[in-house]
C-alpha cells in the first residue's frame, strides 16, 4: 500500500494556479524529495496533504484513506513556517504537542528524553523556549515532529538556519527513520540536500511536475554521455571519443555513443596516460533542473 | 482524550497561570477586604469626642432675639455691641458672630463675620442660625410643634410605583444605582479581558508560527472551539470569584455597616448575570477570533477591534440614562442591539426594569448573532490563519466568505 497517494490535485489562489495537476505516490521506507525553486508550489502541496488547505480538485489518500483525525496522529509535520510557545518550557511544549497526537504522557516522556539526549538538548529541557537560541529551537521543533513516532514524516526546509554539525545530526536521524521503514517527504529548494538524501524525487516548477521518479534513474537519463578526466597529457586521438572540451583543471570528453567509458579508460591507460581522475559525468540536480526548465520553454 | 478538550485545558491552564489574570481576578476581593478593613479600623480607633459646643456671637439691634440661645451643638452668645463681639472673636471666645440689623424684619439681611476661610457658610451653621432665628420669631405666635415644623418642614420619602400601581421593587440607592453600575464595570472588564486574551492567543500562535504545527494535529474547528471554551471557562471563574465576593461582602457589610444595611444581591440577578456573561463573551470571542485570524499581528488588529468595542461600551456611557429611563426607546434599542445587549440587559435586570419578553428577545438576538459570527469567524480562521503577510482587503474577505 502506498503511504501517500496524490492524484491530479490542483489549487489556485486569486486565479493563479499554484499547484497544477500534480500526482505522485510515496511508499514506506523511502525518502521522497520534493524539490523546486521558491514559489514552485511545494508548501501548498504539503499543506493540501495535511488538509490545512483543500485542493480545488484531485484526490489525496494518506495510508489508504482521506486524511482524518486518526491519520493525522500518524503524521509528523515540520512546517516551513514554524515556531514554539515562548513562555512555556521545552518539556511542557513537547508534552502538549505530543498529547495532541494522542500520545500518552509516560510514553512521550521516555521518547522525549531519548530524542533530547540524541540532539544534546537534554540539559535545556526545563528552559523556556524563548531562552533558547534559534538553532536550538529548530532542534526542538524537529523533535516535536518525530516525537510521536509517526509513520509518515514531512519536513519542509528542515535544515534552514542550522549549522553544519546539527544539519549532519538531523540527516543521520532522517536516515535512521528511513531504515525503520518510515515514509519521509523532504521538501526544499536546496537541490544538493535532496541529491544527498532522496531515493525518489518530485521536481516541480510553477506548480507543475517537471520530473518524477527515482533519483538514480533521472540522473542517468540526464547523463550527457561524457567523462571528466584529469591527467598528465592527452593523446591526439582516443578510441570512441568524438570531441573534447577543456574546463581548465579538467577536460570533458564526449563519447561517440557506441563506445563505453570502460573502453575509453582502457585506451588511455594503454597509451601510457597517467590518470588522476576519471569520472562519468552526471549532472547535478541543479543542472538537470535548469535543463528541464529550458526545455520546457 | 478529545483534542478539543486538550486545547481547552491547555488554554485554561495557561491563562490561570498568567499574572494579569491572577491580579485582575483578585483585585476586587482584595479591594473590598481592604475597604472593609479600613472601615472597621476607623470604627475601632476613632471614638468621636462629644462634639465641642460651638459659640456663635450675635448683636441684636432689634431686641427680640434673646431666647432659644441653646440650639443643637451651639450656644448663641449675645453681645451688646459689634465691638464687643469682634473682641470676643479675636480672642477666639466665639467662632463667629452675626448682626441682626434694625431693619431685619423687612430686609431679612444678616451679616456674618468669621475668621475662617470658606467659600460659603456650612449647611450646619446656616441651619443653626436659621433655627435660632425661627425659634425666636415664632415662639410667641404659634405652638412649639409648629415651630418645629417651620424649622424642618418635611422629611421627604419618595416611593416609585409601577404600571399597576403597586410599589415598585428596588427602591434603594444601592439596588437602583450602585448594583447596576457594579455589573456594568464587572461585565466590561471580564468580557473584554477574556475575549481580548482570546484575540491575543490567536494572533500569538500566528506570530510565533505555532499555528501550522497545531493544524497538523487538530482541525481549525477543534482549535477555535478549544480556545473559545478554554478562555471562556477562565472568564467564568473570574466572574464567579467576583460575584461570590460581592455576595459575601453584601452579607457581611449589611450586618456591620449601617449605611449598607439594605445591601443584598438577589441570586436570580446573579444567575442572569452568568447567562449574559456567557452570551456576551461568546459574541465578542467570535468577533475577536475572526479579527485575530485576519490580521498578521496583534498590533494591527487593535484598530479593527475598536470598531466593535466602541459600541460595546455605549451602555456604560448611557448608563445613567438607562437607569433613569429603563423602558425608554434608547434603553430598548440598546437591549436589542447585539453588541450592547448583554450589558444593557444586565443594567435593566438589576434594576428590575425589564419585561420577560425583552429578556427572551435579547437572548434570541445574541444567540443568533453568536451563531452567525462564529460561523464567519471559523471561515476566516480557516482561510486566513496561514496568511502571514499583510491584512487582506475587505473585498477579499467578503469574496472568501462567499466562496466558503
Amino acid at each position: 500500500m502506498n503511504t501517500v497517494e496524490v492524484t491530479q490535485i490542483s489549487k489556485s489562489f486569486k486565479g493563479v494556479k499554484v499547484v497544477d495537476n500534480v500526482s505522485f505516490n510515496i511508499v514506506q521506507g523511502e525518502i521522497f524529495g520534493m524539490v523546486g525553486p521558491n514559489g514552485a508550489g511545494k508548501t501548498t502541496t504539503i499543506r493540501m496533504l495535511m488538509d490545512i488547505i483543500k485542493p480545488d480538485s484531485g484526490e489525496i489518500k494518506i495510508m489508504g484513506e482521506p486524511i482524518n483525525e486518526a491519520t493525522k496522529d500518524r503524521i509528523g509535520y515540520l512546517p516551513e513556517e514554524r515556531g514554539l510557545y515562548k513562555k512555556i518550557t521545552v518539556t511542557e511544549s513537547l508534552f502538549y504537542l505530543a498529547s495532541l497526537k494522542n500520545m500518552r504522557r509516560s510514553q512521550a516522556g521516555d521518547r522525549a528524553t531519548q530524542l533530547l539526549e540524541r540532539v544534546n538538548m537534554l540539559p535545556h529541557k526545563d528552559k523556556k523556549t524563548e531562552e533558547l537560541s534559534h538553532g536550538m529551537g529548530q532542534l526542538i521543533q524537529f523533535i516535536v515532529t518525530i516525537l510521536h513516532d509517526p509513520d509518515l514524516v514531512i519536513f519542509d526546509e528542515p535544515f534552514a538556519a542550522l549549522d553544519p554539525v546539527n544539519t549532519q545530526l538531523l540527516k543521520d536521524i532522517i536516515r535512521e527513520l528511513k531504515s525503520q521503514g518510515k515514509a519521509i517527504i523532504m521538501s526544499t529548494h536546496m537541490m544538493n540536500q535532496i541529491e544527498e538524501l532522496s531515493d525518489r524525487i518530485l521536481m516541480i516548477n510553477k506548480g507543475r511536475v517537471v520530473l518524477y521518479g527515482s533519483l538514480g534513474e533521472i540522473k542517468s537519463r540526464y547523463r550527457n554521455n561524457s567523462v571528466f578526466i584529469e591527467c598528465d597529457h592527452l593523446p591526439e586521438s582516443i578510441a570512441g571519443v568524438a570531441g573534447s572540451k577543456n574546463h581548465g583543471k579538467y577536460v570533458e570528453l564526449f563519447l561517440d555513443g557506441q563506445t563505453s567509458s570502460q573502453v575509453v579508460l582502457k585506451d588511455l591507460i594503454s597509451k601510457g596516460v597517467m590518470v588522476d581522475r576519471f569520472e562519468i559525468s552526471t549532472p547535478s540536480l541543479n543542472e538537470i533542473f535548469i535543463q528541464v526548465v529550458k526545455e520546457a520553454r | 482524550m478529545n483534542k478539543t478538550l486538550l486545547i481547552l485545558k491547555h488554554e485554561f491552564r495557561k491563562i490561570l497561570r498568567s499574572k494579569t489574570f491572577i491580579i485582575l481576578t483578585l483585585a476586587l476581593p482584595l479591594l473590598l477586604i481592604l475597604g472593609f478593613g479600613v472601615y472597621k479600623g476607623v470604627q475601632e480607633w476613632h471614638h468621636p469626642a462629644a462634639p465641642e459646643e460651638v459659640k456663635i456671637g450675635y448683636v441684636d439691634e432689634i431686641g427680640m432675639f434673646d431666647e432659644y440661645t441653646n440650639q443643637s451643638d451651639v450656644l448663641f452668645v449675645l453681645y451688646q455691641s459689634e465691638d464687643a463681639a469682634k473682641q470676643a472673636l479675636l480672642v477666639k471666645e466665639i467662632k463667629e458672630y452675626f448682626i441682626i440689623p434694625p431693619d431685619y424684619l423687612s430686609s431679612g439681611l444678616i451679616t456674618r463675620y468669621t475668621m475662617a476661610r470658606e467659600a460659603a457658610p456650612s449647611e450646619k451653621t446656616r441651619g443653626q442660625i436659621a433655627d435660632f432665628l425661627i425659634s425666636n420669631l415664632l415662639s410667641d405666635e404659634v405652638s412649639p410643634q409648629i415651630v418645629e415644623r417651620a424649622k424642618t418642614p418635611m422629611l421627604l420619602a419618595s416611593i416609585r410605583l409601577d404600571e399597576s400601581g403597586e410599589i415598585a421593587s428596588g427602591q434603594d440607592v444601592f439596588s437602583s444605582y450602585v448594583l447596576p453600575m457594579v455589573f456594568v464595570v464587572i461585565f466590561m472588564i471580564s468580557i473584554f479581558f477574556s475575549s481580548g486574551t482570546l484575540f491575543q492567543s490567536v494572533t500569538e500562535e500566528k506570530e510565533n508560527r505555532m499555528i501550522e504545527i497545531l493544524l497538523s494535529s487538530v482541525s481549525t474547528r477543534q482549535l477555535l472551539v478549544g480556545k473559545v471554551l478554554g478562555l471562556g471557562a477562565s472568564g467564568l471563574i473570574q466572574v464567579a470569584v467576583w460575584f461570590i465576593t460581592l455576595e459575601i461582602f453584601a452579607e457581611v457589610a449589611s450586618g456591620t455597616i449601617p449605611a449598607l444595611s439594605d445591601l443584598s444581591i438577589p441570586v436570580s440577578v446573579l444567575a442572569w448575570a452568568v447567562v449574559y456573561f456567557i452570551l456576551g463573551y461568546l459574541l465578542f470571542a467570535a468577533i475577536f477570533s475572526g479579527i485575530g485570524s485576519i490580521v498578521p499581528t496583534a498590533k494591527e488588529g487593535q484598530g479593527l477591534s475598536v470598531i466593535f468595542t466602541l459600541p460595546a461600551v455605549l451602555p456604560y456611557y448611557f448608563s445613567y440614562f438607562i437607569l433613569t429611563n429603563p423602558t425608554g426607546a434608547l434603553s430598548r434599542a440598546l437591549t436589542f442591539f447585539p453588541l450592547t445587549s448583554p450589558i444593557t440587559a444586565m443594567i435593566r435586570i438589576s434594576t428590575k426594569a425589564i419585561a420577560p419578553w425583552e429578556i427572551a428577545l435579547s437572548i434570541v438576538i445574541i444567540v443568533t448573532s453568536v451563531v452567525v459570527t462564529m460561523w464567519v469567524a471559523a471561515k476566516l480562521f480557516r482561510v486566513f490563519l496561514l496568511m502571514y503577510g499583510k491584512r487582506p482587503a475587505l473585498r477579499e474577505i467578503v469574496r472568501y466568505l462567499r466562496e466558503a
